[in-house]
């Protein structure tokens, strides 16, 4: 590991473990019996306070960013440019009626959104959000993450069920079978990074991700096995949380509001929640998994600490989020579909195989070069014949339009 | 179906988004109530009856004719004609209003009152932060309510105004001319007349003096 | 989808001989547990106002579509058929309220041939700008609504919608009012247009395609908006034309025919422009139609203004009050927006009309919905409700 820290040598680095030691201080002043306590409490505190905050400015963001793009202003009454509607809303959120459908399921229709929100909220333990600041320390930290994601998805069924509503039974139907679908390109797509990496650990994987070749960092995304892992993985990451354009399940202009159709005021809250906390967190494991985690993009600007690295990130991934949000239409359900097995789990098995063979090539400057060519087009190949594959049937094409003769 | 042009299009949003900062023409939000769009000359919002000068009786204009009552589309005017009458700006006498109520919930902005008035008496006012909480009389405005001076009118509409100002000030210079022409024909009538009368005093005064 | 379900009393099967209109198609046995009856509307996002449709579902496929409107019916034809023929202008803004110059020409169109009035020249050229500028506006309004309704969350619609306020303006600089102009009158327009306004037209013309550039660059190659809309509620160029559908659904199956080439009202005849015709007669065709039309009001535009003659914009002899056409029956057909709007007027000679009718483009077009719709899932069936391009005071008048 080649982490330098130049000048304010020793300052840099106490900054960057400012969260580590203030953690080891109050532990080693409070008494013996009581250290287990507040060990979990420093862990579980930290995590419940900043990612609904971030939730709370993503809202604001989105909706000001939104605004932006389609020339006009966000909300900009609440607080000064606006940053205090999430107060508002939240408000709104707690003082509005909670309307629970007479016929429905009282116990599951409760406990659906606890659900969802526990489980969102369960999965940070395992991302490396700095420099030797993981929760959790989990050997199968990945595997983890994928497990207690995938409970979401029960959530929404319950959602669905639970409302004794055909219409959010339909928009339940549909939301699960989009995530279910989903998760297999998503998951494929991170074997490539685990086979270089060789480990589970996210914090393991951002480590050999963290060293640098004269100034240049070795983020996976730089080679060509990595740039469509991420690419899938982030438009995986996109369907399974449903954002747009895969948002169907929640489409305003569709007859099914979807599966939260019975829901309101702050369970409703609860829900949106939980959709951004998701976001949060598979945008920070892409991040983990190919933008390097915490390390600085040059090997000069490591001055800046981890944590603040990791936040910049995933603010640049949010803004992506939300520029492909304002630009997109949305597809409709059976494209979805296709689009997931039909495109992305091919995609997904070339990004293993180019991953492979970008690793047992042999070294030399040669080769180094050679690599790279053959990898990008064992990775572009296919994703052309894909693409005209998916078109096939369907003829979906430009069009030259003819005008009437004069008559 | 490469993906270019959903690429495309991700620049085209990226390019508003920025522009949005540094072009007018890209953040056209007119922030209500600080900021306020300039209505055109010619804007119209609901009508209200003029008055010349001071006073909103002896001024208004309106001669309780009927014309827009008649023509309004959704009969939105009501008007009821006094008994007595008053003169106008030329000095003709002619009838006022007694009442002339407006129902603004009916009425529907179309400007024909304005239009078919033959006394330039109604016209189309600008206003429109008309918000009320009386819901039957706050929207049902009479005479009183209606009557606005000559000098509003030349405010918000000048080149309308304007116009109808020169025409009005022509027709009370053909009416003093008709009036200066008439007075000066009754004159020179009775200066004939008294032509006449002396003519015949002094045929008839010769033989008182002779005798 | 089974095809017992289409299948009519005689055992024929229904879906051969595609009759349209509100539930023509009889379902044979309506398991109740598969069939999903929903009720879209009337308070819907993108019903385009209010307007019901009773869907009845397989899954996913629509089997039977049933419109319903009515909800905005507001007695316009009576209400015009008790009042003067001139009281009946402004109530004509409000059928399309979207479009209300060509309104008001289809009406004063109708009158002038049952009252024998001329219209002087510079009125009509003023006529045609105005309805171009109109054109321009509906079309861009609908592209951004149809966009709208697929999920583009808002943004071509507030780009179609900032140049749809810039033309919104100049129609209140010149007639007083953004939507209800009631600017047309018998024998002309009610004000003449100042050389200030001129000037402010030209320049947005030369503005207006950088504009549609900018929409066709957001939209024509992505390929989202392809797979949506290529193939998806397809209309048969046979079936459109027994229907009676008129306007860009007609020209998107490939039928030529445009009244402003066949009937040559108003001075169209003096101006080069083309008509594109589609070829499928699917959404994306009748999308395409309406950003192609907006080019050619463009350059309709661009002629007009460069050739608007002066002179006087009324007819000094049409009195403004008390008109009494001879008694007789006119109708007068325009290309509005939307289709072919028409005015059917029958006089007996006294001030009201005996009988004042509409021909509704919105109303005709909407009734080959169903046929457009089956078979394929709900998604589809707004967008394709979408490119009809409704607007419910023109339907319920």
């Amino acid at each position: 590991m080649n982490v330098s820290f130049t000048m304010a040598g020793g300052l840099a680095e106490r900054v960057d473990q400012i969260f580590v030691t203030l953690d080891h201080w109050a532990v080693a002043h409070t008494p013996g019996p009581l250290q287990w306590l507040v060990q979990i409490l420093l862990i579980v505190v930290p995590i419940l306070a900043v990612f609904p905050g971030l939730f709370a400015l993503t809202t604001v963001l989105e909706r000001k960013g939104l605004g932006r793009i389609q020339n006009r202003y966000g909300p900009n009454r609440v607080g000064p440019y606006g940053l205090l509607q999430p107060v508002a809303d939240g408000l709104k959120a707690l003082t509005k009626e909670d309307l629970v459908p007479r016929t429905a399921d009282g116990v599951v229709h409760y406990l659906a959104p606890l659900v969802i929100v526990v489980t969102a909220f369960l999965v940070y333990a395992v991302l490396p959000v700095g420099r030797n600041m993981t929760a959790v320390h989990l050997n199968a930290g990945l595997l983890f993450f994928f497990a207690i994601g995938s409970a979401t998805e029960l959530a929404v069924f319950m959602a669905g069920w639970s409302s004794r509503n055909k219409y959010s039974l339909l928009g339940a139907m549909r939301a699960i079978a989009q995530m279910i679908s989903y998760e297999v390109p998503l998951i494929l797509s991170t074997i490539a990074v685990i086979m270089i990496a060789g480990t589970l650990a996210p914090e393991k994987i951002v480590l050999a991700q963290a060293s640098y070749t004269g100034i240049f960092p070795h983020w996976y995304v730089f080679t060509p096995w990595g740039f469509a892992g991420f690419l899938l993985f982030m438009t995986a990451a996109a369907a399974e949380t449903n954002r747009s354009p895969f948002d169907l399940p929640e489409g305003e202009s569709e007859i099914i509001a979807g599966y939260i159709v019975e829901y309101s005021g702050f369970k409703f809250a609860l829900f949106f929640l939980a959709e951004y906390l998701e976001i949060f967190a598979v945008s920070g494991l892409g991040i983990t998994l190919f933008l390097g985690g915490w390390s600085a993009p040059l090997s000069f600007l490591a001055v800046i600490p981890s944590w603040i690295w990791f936040f910049a990130k995933l603010m640049v991934m949010i803004c992506t989020f939300i520029w492909v949000r304002g630009t997109l239409p949305r597809l409709r359900m059976d494209q979805l579909m296709n689009f997931a097995w039909k495109f992305m789990l091919p995609m997904a098995l070339v990004d293993m195989v180019c991953a492979g063979v970008w690793r047992f090539l042999p070294g030399g400057a040669l080769w180094s070069v050679l690599r790279w060519v053959i990898c990008t087009v064992i990775v572009v190949v296919p994703y052309v014949a894909l693409a005209r594959g998916l078109q096939m049937g369907k003829k979906v094409e430009q069009r030259v339009y003819r005008y009437a003769e004069e008559g | 179906m490469l993906g270019e042009g959903i690429v495309k299009g991700l620049f085209e949003t990226a390019r508003n988004f920025l522009g949005s900062y540094v072009d007018k023409d890209r953040l056209v939000t007119v922030q209500y109530p600080e900021e306020r769009h300039p209505l055109p000359e010619a804007a119209r919002n609901f009508p209200f009856l003029l008055y010349d000068g001071d006073d909103p009786e002896a001024g208004l204009r309106c001669v309780s004719c009927h014309i827009c009552e008649k023509e309004c589309p959704p009969r939105c005017i009501y008007i009821e004609k006094s008994t007595d009458k008053k003169p106008d700006f030329v000095g003709k006498p002619q009838f006022y209003p007694a009442r002339f109520d407006i129902d603004v919930s009916v009425c529907m902005s179309c400007q024909i009152c304005v239009e078919v008035c033959p006394f330039d008496a109604i016209r189309m006012d600008k206003e429109f932060e008309l918000s009320t909480d009386d819901r039957f009389g706050g929207l049902m405005w009479t005479k009183k309510e209606l009557s606005k001076p000559n000098e509003y009118y030349q405010k918000i509409h000048p080149v309308e105004a304007a116009e109808t100002d020169a025409r009005r000030a022509e027709d009370v210079e053909k009416a003093k001319a008709k009036a200066a022409a008439a007075a000066a024909a009754k004159a020179a009538e009775v200066a004939k007349a008294a032509e006449a009368a002396r003519a015949d005093d002094e045929g008839a005064g010769k033989e008182p003096s002779k005798g | 989808m089974s095809r017992d379900l289409m299948m009519d009393a005689t055992g024929n099967d229904e879906r051969l001989a595609p009759t349209y209109g509100a539930g023509q198609h009889r379902l044979k046995a309506e398991r109740e547990s598969q069939i999903l009856e929903v009720s879209i509307g009337p308070q819907h996002p993108s019903t385009h106002g209010v307007f019901r449709m009773d869907v009845k579902l397989d899954g996913e496929r629509v089997v039977q579509l049933k419109p319903v409107f009515g909800y905005l019916h507001r007695n316009h034809e009576k209400i015009a058929e008790n009042g003067s023929y001139l009281a009946a202008i402004p109530y004509t803004d409000r059928l399309d309220y979207l479009c209300s110059m060509t309104n008001n020409w289809g009406y004063t169109l109708a009158v002038e041939t049952l009252a024998g009035i001329t219209v002087p020249e510079r009125a009509e050229y003023i006529r045609v700008i105005m309805a171009e500028l109109t054109r321009f506006q509906n079309h861009a309004g609908l592209v951004g609504f149809l966009l709208q309704d697929m999920g583009a969350s808002g943004t071509p619609l507030m780009y179609a919608f900032r140049e749809r306020e810039k033309i919104l303006d100049l129609f209140e600089a010149v007639s007083g009012a953004r939507m209800m102009c009631n600017y047309l009158r018998f024998g002309g327009v009610r004000v003449d247009c100042t050389p200030e306004w001129m000037k402010e037209t030209r320049e947005l013309v030369g503005v207006l395609p950088r504009f549609v550039d900018e929409f066709e660059r957001l939209l024509r190659g992505n390929e989202i908006l392809m797979a949506r809309t290529q193939g998806v509620g397809v209309l048969p160029r046979e079936l459109a034309v027994n229907a009676g559908v008129t306007g860009p659904m007609l020209r998107a199956t490939g039928v030529n025919y445009d009244i402003r080439k066949v009937d040559r009202y108003g001075i169209y005849d003096r101006f080069k422009f083309r008509v594109p015709l589609g070829e499928h007669g699917d959404v994306y065709d009748r999308y395409m139609m309406r950003v192609l039309e907006m080019r050619e009001s463009i350059s309709i535009l661009e002629q007009a203004l460069k050739e608007i003659p002066e002179g006087p914009v009324q007819d000094p002899k049409t009195k403004l009050r008390g008109l009494r056409p001879k008694a007789g029956e006119a109708y007068g057909r325009i290309e509005s927006p939307k289709g072919e709007l028409g005015f059917y007027l029958i006089s007996d000679g006294t001030m009201n009309p005996y009988r004042y009718r509409v021909r509704s483009p919105c109303l005709i077009n909407l009734t080959i919905l169903e046929d457009m719709c089956l078979g394929q899932s709900v998604a589809d069936v707004v967008v394709t409700l979408g490119s009809v391009d409704i607007v419910m005071g023109e339907v319920d008048r």
